[in-house]
C-alpha cells in the first residue's frame, strides 16, 4: 500500500489586532513571505510557506486583524470574506489558527467562538503565555480545549521554538482531513453578522468557559501603568511625544546624509563611468542620463524611508503609536483628521513617498486619503535645494525684527508654514466636501508595551524596502526615462546657441507654456526648467543651471545670474509656486499606488496645480503693486 | 453635584461624564443615552460591545488627554481602550468606590 501524498493545507491566522498575530507569521514562516495587495483594494495580502514536522509544505496566509467578522473597514471585509470564502482568488482556508492574547482572554475568545461558528477546523493559539504566567495567570491549554473543543496550544510569537506544539496540531488537523478524504468537498462556511444581543450572548458564553475551564486571572500590567503615568500625561505626554518626534525627524535627516551622499557618489561614479566608456550618442544618454539618474533618483530616497520606517516600525511593535494617536485626536480633531495622521505628515517633511506609505497606519479611508492628499503640501526635502537658491538670490542677507531675525531665514519659517497652514485648511475643506461622513469614532485599544522584537523590525524593513524599490520604483523609474526624452529630443541643430534643452520637446512645451504662465511672471526658461522639474523639484535647479550656461553644482554664480535676468516679484511668484506645485513624478507614483487609483493622483495633481497657480499669480501681482 | 451615593440607590452615569481614576461597573451600552453620534445608535452599540464594553466589565479611567481630557482611556477588565467622551456616554456606569 503507498501512502497518498501529503495535502499542502492552506492556514488562515485570524486574531484581534495586538494579539501578535503578525509575529506569530514571522516565527512561522521566516524570510519565506510574500507581500502583494488584494486585487482591487489597499489590503496587504502577507502569505508565507513552511513545512510542519510530518513534512508538509503549508501555506500561511496572514489576515487583517479584526475584532469581529461584521467587517467594518475594507482590511477586516478581506478577513471575513477569505475566511467564508468569498474573496475572489482565494480557496476557503483548510484550518483556521485563532491567535489570542493569553492575557485578555475574556475579549479575544468572543473572537474564537465566532470564528469556530464557520464550522471549518480551528486551532487555538494562546500567544504571549510567557508574559501572562509572568503576571500570574493561572491557564490550562488541556481544560480550555476540553471546553471549547478545539485544540489549544500556548505560544511565545517572539520565541521561534515555542510553535512546535502549533505545528504537532497542524499536522494533526491535517490528517484529520487527509483520513476524510481529500475528494469530499466541504459545504461553504455558513456565517450571519451577529447583532447586539447575539454579542453578548458569546460574551456570556466565554464567561461560562473561562469559568468551566478554571482559568485564573492574573494582575494587571503594571509596568505598562507607570509607564503611561508619564507618556500619557496631558503636558508630560505631550512633551514626550514632541521628544520622540523630534528625535525622529532629526535621525531622518542626520542617518541619511551620509547613505545619501554615499548614493549620490555612486551614481555620478557609475554615470562618469557609463560617460567614459560609451560612445556618444543616444544610447549613451538614456543609460547615463535617463536610466541611471531616473534609478538613482529612486534610490537616493531609500535611507530616508528606512530611518523613518526603523522608527515607527519601533513605536508600532512597542505599543506606542496607538498612545500617539490618543495623545493627538483632540488637536487633529480641528480640522478633521485622525490623530493618526500625524505621523505620516510629520514623516512629510522629510520626503512626501514615506510619509504617504505611512498613511497605512490610518484605518479608516476617508481619513487616510485626506491624509494622503495633504501630505505633499509639507515642506519636502527636495524643495530645500530651490528655496535656498532663490533666498540666496533674492532676498537681502539683513536682520528685521529688531534685528534679531535673518530676513532670509524667516522667507524660510514662512515657506514651510504655508505649506502646514494650508495643508490645514486643504484637510478642513476636504473633510467638509469630499469626505463629508461623519468623523469616524476613536476606539483604540492601547495595547500593553512590548520590548520590539529585532527580528520583526527587520522583517519589516525589509518588506518596506523590497516594496519601494520594486513596486514604486517601476512607475517613477519609467516617468524618469519619459523626461528625459522629452528632454532630450530632438537635439540641438549643429551651430545652435543657447542650451541644448531649448530645442527639445520639453524646450518647445516651455515656450508653449510661456504665456500661460506670463501672468506668474515666470519666463520661458522657468517654463522650460519646470518640465524636468516634474521628475523631482530639485531637478530645476539643475535645469536652471544648463539653461544659463553656468557650470554645474557653483550655486552662488546661477543665483547673481538669475538675480540679473529676474525681478524679485517673479522670483516670490516661484517660490510661491514650489509651496504648491506637485512637481514629483515619485509623489504621484506612490499616491497611485497606494490608493490604487489614478483618479486620487489625478485630484492631487489637479488641487495642488490649482493652489500653485493661484498663490504664484497673487504673489505676483502684490509683490508687483508693492515693490513699485 | 452628588459627592457620594449609596450603591444600592445609585443611578448610571454616562462613562463620558467620569475623570481619571475613576472606577466603575458597567450597568448598559445604550446608544441612546448619548446624543452626539457619528454612528447610527446600532452600529456604535456593536462596535462598544466588540472592543470589550459590556454590561458587567469593571472600568476605570487611567488617562484623559490635552486639551480638555478628551478623549479618555478606559481599562476594561485586562485591557485599556481609548475613545471620545462622545462615545463613551452610550456607557452606562455604576460608580465604585
Amino acid at each position: 500500500m503507498t501512502e497518498p501524498a501529503p495535502r499542502q493545507p492552506r492556514i488562515a491566522l485570524v486574531g484581534i489586532p495586538n494579539c501578535g498575530k503578525s509575529a506569530l507569521f514571522n516565527a512561522l514562516t521566516g524570510s519565506r513571505q510574500k507581500v502583494a495587495n488584494y486585487p482591487g483594494v489597499t489590503v496587504e495580502r502577507k502569505e508565507g510557506g513552511f513545512i510542519t514536522p510530518a513534512g508538509r509544505s503549508a501555506r500561511l496566509l496572514d489576515l487583517p486583524g479584526t475584532y469581529s467578522l461584521r467587517a467594518r473597514s475594507p482590511d477586516e471585509a478581506v478577513t471575513r470574506d477569505v475566511l467564508l470564502g468569498r474573496q475572489a482568488g482565494e480557496a476557503v482556508p483548510d484550518i483556521v489558527v485563532c491567535v489570542a492574547d493569553a492575557t485578555n482572554l475574556r475579549l479575544h475568545l468572543r473572537l474564537v467562538l465566532e470564528v469556530r461558528a464557520l464550522g471549518l477546523p480551528v486551532v487555538l493559539a494562546l500567544n504571549m503565555m510567557d508574559v501572562a504566567e509572568r503576571r500570574g495567570y493561572g491557564i490550562d491549554c488541556a481544560e480550555l480545549s476540553r471546553v471549547l473543543a478545539v485544540p489549544v496550544v500556548r505560544t511565545v510569537a517572539i520565541r521561534r521554538d515555542s510553535v512546535h506544539h502549533l505545528l504537532a496540531e497542524i499536522d494533526r488537523a491535517a490528517d484529520a482531513q487527509d483520513r476524510a478524504g481529500a475528494g469530499v468537498a466541504a459545504a461553504p462556511p455558513v456565517w450571519r453578522e451577529p447583532g447586539a444581543a447575539e454579542l453578548r450572548e458569546l460574551y456570556r458564553e466565554v464567561g461560562r468557559l473561562i469559568l468551566a475551564a478554571g482559568v485564573r486571572a492574573g494582575r494587571p500590567a503594571e509596568v505598562t501603568r507607570r509607564i503611561d503615568a508619564v507618556l500619557l500625561h496631558p503636558t508630560l505626554g505631550l512633551a514626550s511625544l514632541l521628544l520622540v518626534l523630534f528625535l525622529m525627524f532629526q535621525a531622518v535627516f542626520t542617518w541619511a546624509k551620509l547613505p545619501m551622499e554615499l548614493i549620490n557618489g555612486g551614481v555620478t561614479g557609475l554615470q562618469g563611468w557609463v560617460l567614459g566608456v560609451m560612445a556618444e550618442g543616444p544610447l549613451r544618454s538614456l543609460i547615463a542620463d535617463g536610466v541611471i539618474a531616473g534609478v538613482g533618483s529612486v534610490v537616493i530616497f531609500l535611507p530616508q524611508i528606512l530611518i523613518l520606517f526603523l522608527f515607527i516600525l519601533l513605536l508600532e511593535d512597542s505599543g506606542y503609536l496607538a498612545r500617539a494617536a490618543f495623545l493627538l485626536d483632540r488637536l487633529m480633531g480641528g480640522v478633521g483628521l485622525h490623530g493618526r495622521a500625524f505621523i505620516p505628515l510629520l514623516s512629510s517633511f522629510a520626503c512626501a513617498v514615506p510619509g504617504i506609505m505611512a498613511a497605512r497606519t490610518i484605518d479608516n479611508r476617508e481619513d487616510r486619503l485626506a491624509t494622503i492628499l495633504i501630505a505633499p503640501l509639507m515642506t519636502c526635502s527636495a524643495r530645500l535645494p530651490v528655496y535656498a537658491l532663490l533666498i540666496a538670490a533674492f532676498i537681502p542677507d539683513t536682520a528685521v525684527l529688531g534685528g534679531r531675525v535673518g530676513l532670509q531665514g524667516l522667507v524660510m519659517f514662512c515657506l514651510f508654514a504655508a505649506g502646514i497652514v494650508s495643508a490645514l485648511g486643504v484637510a478642513f475643506v476636504l473633510k467638509r466636501t469630499l469626505f463629508k461622513g461623519q468623523r469616524e469614532p476613536l476606539l483604540l485599544e492601547l495595547p500593553t508595551y512590548k520590548l520590539p522584537s529585532p527580528r520583526n523590525i527587520a522583517l519589516g524593513l525589509y518588506e518596506r524596502a523590497k516594496v519601494f524599490l520594486v513596486r514604486a520604483g517601476t512607475v517613477i523609474f519609467s516617468l524618469m526615462v519619459v523626461i528625459w526624452f522629452l528632454a532630450t529630443f530632438p537635439g540641438a541643430p549643429e551651430g545652435a546657441d543657447g542650451p541644448a534643452i531649448a530645442y527639445s520637446i520639453a524646450g518647445i512645451a516651455g515656450r508653449f507654456l510661456e504665456p500661460l504662465l506670463a501672468p506668474l511672471g515666470f519666463t520661458w526658461q522657468i517654463a522650460v526648467a519646470l518640465i524636468p522639474g516634474m521628475a523631482a523639484r530639485e531637478v530645476a535647479v539643475a535645469t536652471l543651471g544648463t539653461i544659463y550656461a553656468v557650470s554645474g553644482g557653483e550655486g552662488a554664480t546661477l543665483a547673481e545670474a538669475l538675480a540679473r535676468s529676474w525681478s524679485v516679484p517673479t522670483a516670490l511668484a516661484l517660490l510661491a509656486w514650489y509651496v504648491f506645485a506637485p512637481q514629483c513624478a515619485a509623489t504621484i507614483a506612490v499616491v497611485k499606488r497606494e490608493t490604487n487609483s489614478w483618479g486620487w493622483a489625478a485630484v492631487q495633481v489637479a488641487y495642488m496645480l490649482a493652489l500653485a497657480y493661484l498663490s504664484a499669480f497673487a504673489t505676483f501681482r502684490i509683490a508687483s503693486w508693492a515693490l513699485g | 453635584m452628588t459627592k457620594y451615593r449609596e450603591s444600592h440607590s445609585s443611578v448610571p452615569y454616562r462613562l463620558g461624564t467620569l475623570h481619571r481614576g475613576d472606577r466603575a461597573i458597567i450597568v448598559a451600552v445604550s446608544p441612546s443615552a448619548a446624543p452626539h453620534q457619528s454612528l447610527s445608535p446600532h452600529e456604535l452599540e456593536r462596535r462598544l460591545l466588540e472592543i470589550g464594553f459590556v454590561e458587567g466589565a469593571a472600568v476605570e479611567v487611567l488617562h484623559e488627554a490635552f486639551p480638555k481630557g478628551d478623549p479618555i482611556a478606559v481599562r476594561i477588565n485586562e485591557h485599556t481602550v481609548a475613545l471620545r467622551r462622545a462615545e463613551a456616554d452610550a456607557v452606562l456606569v455604576e460608580r465604585r468606590q
